[in-house]
């Protein structure tokens, strides 16, 4: 057995490595959102079916994932944030995780229309070939807009969780929808102003790169401040109550003051500090989203109760 | 003689086939699971056959 032999069998991928591939935070996200649907949506689903859905979700997401980091294995391994990634560190070969995101991709499909129905299983497809296709393999590498537009991927599971529940699409469901594709590019680009040297690197047009760090700065503001009104009529939707309402405010009032914080700030003053508030933006984008659908949950629980002496006006 | 001493790969391996095999196992519950939800909820799980049966015409299935 020579050494190179060797070497090879002792990187030989663990089990965890396929959890990788699968992008596990990502998937909690859509998980998440997902879930939230399904419990705010009206009608009864029952608890099983509801699991399943959820499963199959996340899933499908994963497979997405797998297929990503697939394609992107030549540029993972450019960047630091990335590079320890199982492909490019050489721990599950290339084919193995196409295969694994193409058979997911398929499994997935099928197993939420049998489960739940075939708006849901085609719109986990749309889905996934949005993100793969779409996103990754034609935006991602061409145009600075390639997180806004590859964002509808990421902002489909809601969608998705209300067709398990419903067999449709509602308003609510189109509002969440755009929550998440509004929340999107502020994130990335909250992201990119203290990683930008490796999107630099590896060559990817994030709006740091192609248009400074001046203009990302006011387009994360201007993304924010679209927020407020999706949110708001978020919690005057069939899914909102006073839950939404106070987190919608709360959140917003944050997310908004550290977006002014941002545009305040010269590159020079990041540098100076370690880049502190672009760092608490990022964080900020997590709180608010995941912060927004779980007061959508609590309102749905929280609805059986408050009807009998609160009437919430529903606007849309 | 016999190999006694294993090497850290092969306990990789075991760890792998054996969180696979939960995980298989895992999913065979889970139909399971759906196939007696989907049955005592009462939907049609017949498959078409070519064939009409009372169950698919409208309004002959209610009893």
């Amino acid at each position: 057995m020579t050494g190179a032999t060797a070497e090879k069998f002792i990187v030989e991928a663990d089990f965890d490595d396929y959890v990788t591939l699968l992008k596990p935070r990502v998937m909690s996200l859509a998980v998440f959102t997902a879930a939230v649907a399904i419990v705010a949506a009206p009608g009864f689903v029952h608890p099983v079916i509801a699991l399943a859905s959820i499963l199959f979700i996340a899933v499908g997401a994963g497979a997405s994932g797998a297929l990503n980091m697939w394609w992107d294995s030549d540029i993972d391994g450019i960047m630091r944030r990335t590079r320890n990634r199982p492909v490019p560190a050489g721990r599950v070969r290339r084919e193995d995780a196409f295969a694994l995101g193409a058979w997911l991709s398929g499994f997935s499909v099928v197993m939420l229309g049998l489960t739940a129905n075939l708006l849901a299983a085609g719109l986990l497809a749309f889905s996934i070939f949005f993100y793969v296709v779409i996103y990754t393999v034609c935006l991602k590498r061409v145009t600075p807009q390639n997180i806004v537009i590859g964002g509808a991927a990421g902002a489909l599971p809601p969608v998705i969780g209300w067709a398990v529940a419903t067999e449709g699409i509602g308003t609510a469901a189109i509002l969440m929808f755009l929550l998440i594709f509004i929340w999107t590019p502020p994130h990335f680009w909250a992201l990119a102003l203290f990683v930008k040297d490796d999107y630099a690197d590896a060559g990817i047009p994030m709006l740091t790169v192609t248009h400074g760090n001046r203009t990302a700065r006011w387009q994360i503001l201007a993304y924010t401040a679209l927020l407020v009104p999706v949110s708001l009529l978020l919690a005057f939707s069939e899914v909102g109550g006073p839950a939404t309402l106070l987190a919608a405010v709360w959140l917003n009032a944050s997310f908004l003051s550290a977006g002014l914080a941002l545009v305040r700030r010269t590159d020079s003053q990041s540098n100076k500090d370690g880049w502190t508030a672009e760092r608490r933006m990022f964080r900020i984008s997590l709180v608010f989203l995941f912060a927004l659908f779980a007061a959508v949950a609590a309102d749905a629980v929280l609805r059986p109760i408050l009807d009998g002496f609160l009437h919430w006006p529903h606007l849309v | 003689m016999p190999i006694t001493r294993q090497h850290e790969l092969h306990v990789r391996r075991s760890r792998r086939n054996l969180l696979l095999a939960g995980l298989l196992g895992g999913f065979v519950v889970l139909i399971f699971a759906i196939t007696v939800v989907k049955l005592s909820s009462g939907q049609l799980m017949e498959a078409f056959d070519h064939v009409v049966r009372p169950s698919l015409l409208e309004g002959t299935n209610d009893g």
